[in-house]
């Protein structure tokens, strides 16, 4: 890879393997997981965003919005945003854990991964079931 | 004086001065972003419960369930902190993998600029519904 040094001369730096050649363990699949979660929250607060808005400037707005919402696409655009924010919930709480210095020995972060995963899953389950319900 | 304390400084001036490298504002960005997601975490939880009330509303549900004391400030609260934490991310990403500078450069002020714009459409949206 072509860079450049502290004196601004380009110079090319070696590069390191890339993905494909590791293994997946849990704590790799959570970490990149964390990272594509955070940019499709991203995404996701443009629909907080349009929500807010349109609820904001007139009942047609709002309407239009609403029946968007009730559409296959945007009932798939609200469960991925669901799935995404609290799973980023979850792995964020254990990213907070390690910035406080605690939960680096190997078993607690498997098992650590593991439950970021099972809590996203049954957080998710109960969000929508809860939702469906009083829809 | 043998023992006049002293600085190495490994950098090369030039590079200093053309200011590549860190910018020395790591550390405010790292704490930004972890108090962003600590403040985030009662709020998500709260903004979950709100929008499963919210599912189905009309809009004069909206306007009259905005005009409660916690919801304007919650959600005004909601709104600061996910687009705080949403930029600063959003710039770590991009730092990663964008190598050519004015992509960089460009890419991470159009993010920021954009998240205060967003940033303020809900807030002032907030502030007509709830007021």
């Amino acid at each position: 890879m072509v860079a450049r040094n502290s004196d601004g001369k380009l110079i090319s730096r070696p590069l390191s393997p890339h993905l494909q050649v590791y293994r997946w363990p849990i704590s790799m699949a959570l970490s990149i997981g964390h990272r594509a979660t955070g940019i499709g929250l991203a995404v996701g607060a443009l629909l907080l965003t349009w929500w807010l808005v349109a609820a904001a400037v007139s009942d047609n707005a709002f309407d239009s919005m609403q029946w968007f919402l009730a559409t296959p696409i945007g009932m798939l655009l609200l469960f991925g945003w669901s799935v995404a924010l609290l799973f980023h919930f979850f792995a964020g709480i254990r990213h907070l854990i390690w910035d406080a210095g605690y939960g680096f020995e190997k078993p607690w972060y498997d098992r650590s991964g593991w439950a970021v995963v099972i809590a996203t899953a049954v957080a998710t389950v109960l969000l929508w079931i809860v939702g469906l319900a009083v829809w | 004086m043998a023992n006049t304390p002293r600085i190495d400084i490994m950098r090369s001036p030039l590079g200093r001065a053309r200011g590549l490298g860190a910018a020395r504002q790591g550390a405010a960005h790292w704490w930004a972003q972890r108090l962003t997601s600590l403040a985030l975490i009662p709020l998500t939880l709260w903004f979950l419960c709100a929008m499963v009330r919210m599912i189905g509303a009309s809009r004069q549900d909206v306007v009259s369930w905005m005009a409660g004391p916690l919801p304007i400030v919650l959600m005004i609260a909601l709104v600061i902190a996910t687009f705080h934490h949403l930029q600063a991310g959003l710039q770590v990403v991009i730092e990663d993998y964008v190598t050519q500078d004015w992509l960089r450069i460009g890419s991470i002020l159009l993010i920021k600029g954009l998240s205060v714009l967003l940033a303020l459409a809900c807030i002032i949206s907030v502030l007509r519904l709830g007021l």
